[in-house]
């Protein structure tokens, strides 16, 4: 750029008063706002049982300062767009696309090694178990809301019904983890069959209002159900799995015994972790392959135009059934290792909160993207744990902060950042299914000699 | 004379309490482009939905190849060998084109893909270059051309077509109609069209219809109607009424 160097330093110097006005009028803006809510707290006195207003100004200056910081980046780099000429080629295609292939792989590799590493312990497995109960879930939820394109807002029954199966399969009939997890995922399926036949004609806001009247039924009649599934109670001394009829005891017949180990408990919480890990990628597996199928292109196609797929022969009617069940199928497996791990089931469990938390991992990882559900599990479970450990933040707020209760807040704002800068999720590209591959071989030129 | 391909009598359809279609009676001869020309809001639209199954007719008739399709549903009458290009195109737009075709054989299984995409690819020659690319980021006329060529993968006898010029510049239009003229003499393909675009349809066809408000008013060969004072006022510009 032939323009010299101080041409810019002298428009950021005439720009600077405005810009800086602008930030003060947002900060003033941002104090209005933060005055009631970070500045301002009512207490009870215990002692002379009277409410008083507590002053909390470090809250409040960070928060104001975190504002102005902003706002000035947002203007400098808004000054910077519309005076410094950005070259054509300064910014490269995709670094993303080079590293697409490997991701995968590396993700399952860590995944399978994690248990063998000496840093984990109890508690990073628990957390890892449960991170890869979110990616299942999700990808179960994927078929439903990604692939066919159905607002599904009640998956959480299903979690529901795979749980409860498992829970009193075993307590009735006396039945195993691993009779139970298959029935569980036919039970699951039939309730998504019964959820989707009176939705057929519903599509998008009203079929998302019924699919989350679905998940309320399903919960509401656990909870009152007493005789059946014990209400409020729950249902507690749920079998747990065992490693092929191997128990994780400490008697002589345990799993530790049979293999000559030292028992463990981590041996169980260990088998537990490969065994959803084993269930997410069938998931995993199944929708992959699906979706190159004919079944999961007619998902693809119903999400994309129903009328054009009636048009074409499509049977609507089975597509959606098929997707519902399948989708409830995997939600059902998950439900049944959940009974299974946790050994104690209440309806608590199962809230709207889960529903919308599955929701979330899946639309936040891009709507047709598998491995961003990943990400978003990761980023949704893990993240929110990983807020508990911020304990130094006490140091700066006092001893009565606790980090976890900021978690909503962290929540909405993971949200909104994701919807403003990829607001198809973060991994928003999607891959066709099917590639014509001997494009030069297969020239219109060559119908004639009969080839094709 | 042998019985028509498709053979429709008396048909009437509702939009709830809404009347469509007041008793529509029309043939298809095999071999013929049949073209029904109407304003908007005619019943032109519904009149195809009614033949695919997608609205159901309340009272009448619809007799396919002599199979009574008026009772069966939509996936199954498609299965017969009518393949439908609907109003406004309704690709799929985040697929790639080559998905698209792909999903053009939902109704009769991949059996013969290969051969039939080629002579898709053959017709449409944009469409092979741009097959991988998705449906949505294509111009309207190639969208119209993927829209034609999703119905064909679907081997029809009887191709509806609704409104193909919708939206197209006239000399894209003239090309699809084009492409229309020639796979009607050299295939063989019995087509059933529905336009706005009177002019160049009533010249393509070999029999034309004026559908008013739900009912069939005029009917003729094409050049009857393209001459006939109505016509010429209400469709094609001709003056006055």
């Amino acid at each position: 750029m032939a323009q010299p160097q101080n041409n810019h330093a002298q428009n950021l110097g005439q720009a600077l008063p405005s810009m800086i006005k602008r930030s003060l009028i947002v900060l003033a803006i941002a104090s209005i706002i933060f005055a009631p809510t970070l500045l301002l707290r009512l207490q009870v006195s215990k002692i002379e049982n009277t409410l008083f207003i507590q002053y909390r100004w470090v809250f409040f200056a960070i928060g104001c300062a975190l504002i102005l910081v902003w706002r000035l980046i947002y203007e400098f780099r808004a000054w910077q767009r519309a005076n410094v000429p950005l070259k054509a080629s300064s910014r490269p295609q995709s670094q993303e696309s080079r590293f697409a292939p490997y991701v995968g792989p590396v993700l399952l590799i860590a995944a399978i090694l994690l248990p063998f590493m000496p840093f984990t312990d109890r508690y990073i497995l628990d957390i890892s178990i449960l991170i890869v109960t979110y990616v299942m879930l999700g990808w179960g939820l994927q078929i439903v809301v990604g692939l066919a394109g159905l607002l599904d807002l009640g998956y959480v029954a299903f979690y529901a019904v795979g749980a409860y199966s498992y829970a009193l399969l075993a307590e009735h009939f006396g039945f195993g983890f691993w009779i139970c997890l298959p029935l569980a995922g036919v039970f699951a399926a039939t309730w998504g069959v019964i959820l989707g036949f009176p939705v057929l004609r519903l599509r998008g806001d009203y079929l998302a209002i019924v699919t989350l009247a679905f998940g309320e039924i399903i919960r509401v009649v656990l909870l009152n159900w007493r005789d059946f599934t014990g209400g409020s109670n729950g249902l507690s001394n749920i079998p747990r799995p065992s490693f092929f009829g191997i128990p994780f005891s400490q008697g002589p017949d345990g799993f530790a015994a049979t293999f000559g180990l030292e028992y463990s408990s981590l041996q169980r919480m260990g088998f537990l972790y490969f065994l959803i890990l084993a269930l997410a990628l069938l998931t995993f597996y199944i929708s992959s392959r699906l979706r190159k199928l004919p079944m999961g292109r007619a998902w693809e196609a119903l999400r994309e135009d129903e009328i054009a797929c009636r048009s074409l022969g499509l049977n609507t009617i089975n597509t959606k059934l098929s997707a519902f069940a399948i989708g409830a199928m995997f939600g059902g497996f998950a439900g049944s290792f959940f009974a299974a791990k946790q050994a104690f089931i209440s309806p608590e469990s199962f809230n709207f909160m889960e529903s919308a938390t599955i929701l979330a991992i899946v639309v936040l990882g891009g709507m047709s993207s598998q491995i961003g559900v990943v990400f978003s599990s990761i980023a949704m479970v893990g993240g929110i744990e990983a807020l508990r450990q911020l304990q130094f933040l006490k140091a700066i707020f006092g001893p009565d902060f606790d980090p976890s209760s900021l978690r909503l807040l962290f929540f909405g704002l993971a949200m909104v950042i994701v919807m403003l800068w990829r607001p198809r999720g973060f991994v928003s590209s999607r891959v066709p299914t099917v590639f014509f591959r001997e494009k030069k071989s297969v020239g219109s030129s060559m119908i004639s000699q009969g080839r094709g | 004379m042998t019985r028509p391909l498709l053979e429709i009598r008396g048909v009437e359809t509702f939009y709830g309490h809404n009347q469509a279609l007041h008793g529509v009676d029309l043939d298809v001869r095999e071999g013929e482009i049949v073209t029904m020309i109407g304003a908007n809001g005619a019943g032109k639209s519904t009149l195809m939905m009614t033949i695919c199954g997608v609205n159901k007719a309340t009272r009448g008739s619809i007799h396919f190849d002599g199979t009574p399709i008026h009772l069966i549903p939509p996936h199954e009458i498609i299965r017969l060998g009518i393949s439908l290009s609907p109003e406004g195109r309704r690709i799929f737009p985040r697929m790639t084109v080559f998905e698209n075709l792909q999903l053009g054989t939902a109704a009769i299984g991949p059996a013969h893909f290969d051969e039939d995409v080629q002579k898709i690819f053959a017709l449409f020659p944009i469409l092979e270059r741009r097959q991988s690319q998705r449906a949505g980021t294509l111009s309207g006329g190639e969208q119209q051309m993927l829209a034609i060529g999703r119905a064909l993968m679907g081997r029809p006898r009887l191709l509806l077509l609704d409104e193909p010029s919708l939206g197209l510049a006239p000399l894209i239009a003239r090309q699809i109609f084009d492409t229309l003229k020639e796979l009607n003499k050299n295939r063989g393909l019995t087509v059933f069209l529905v336009e706005q675009n009177a002019n160049h349809a009533l010249k393509l066809a070999a029999k034309g219809h004026v559908l008013v408000n739900g009912r069939i008013t005029l009917s003729g060969t094409g050049e009857e109607l393209l001459t006939h004072p109505d016509v010429k006022a209400a469709y094609l510009g001709g003056g006055a009424r």
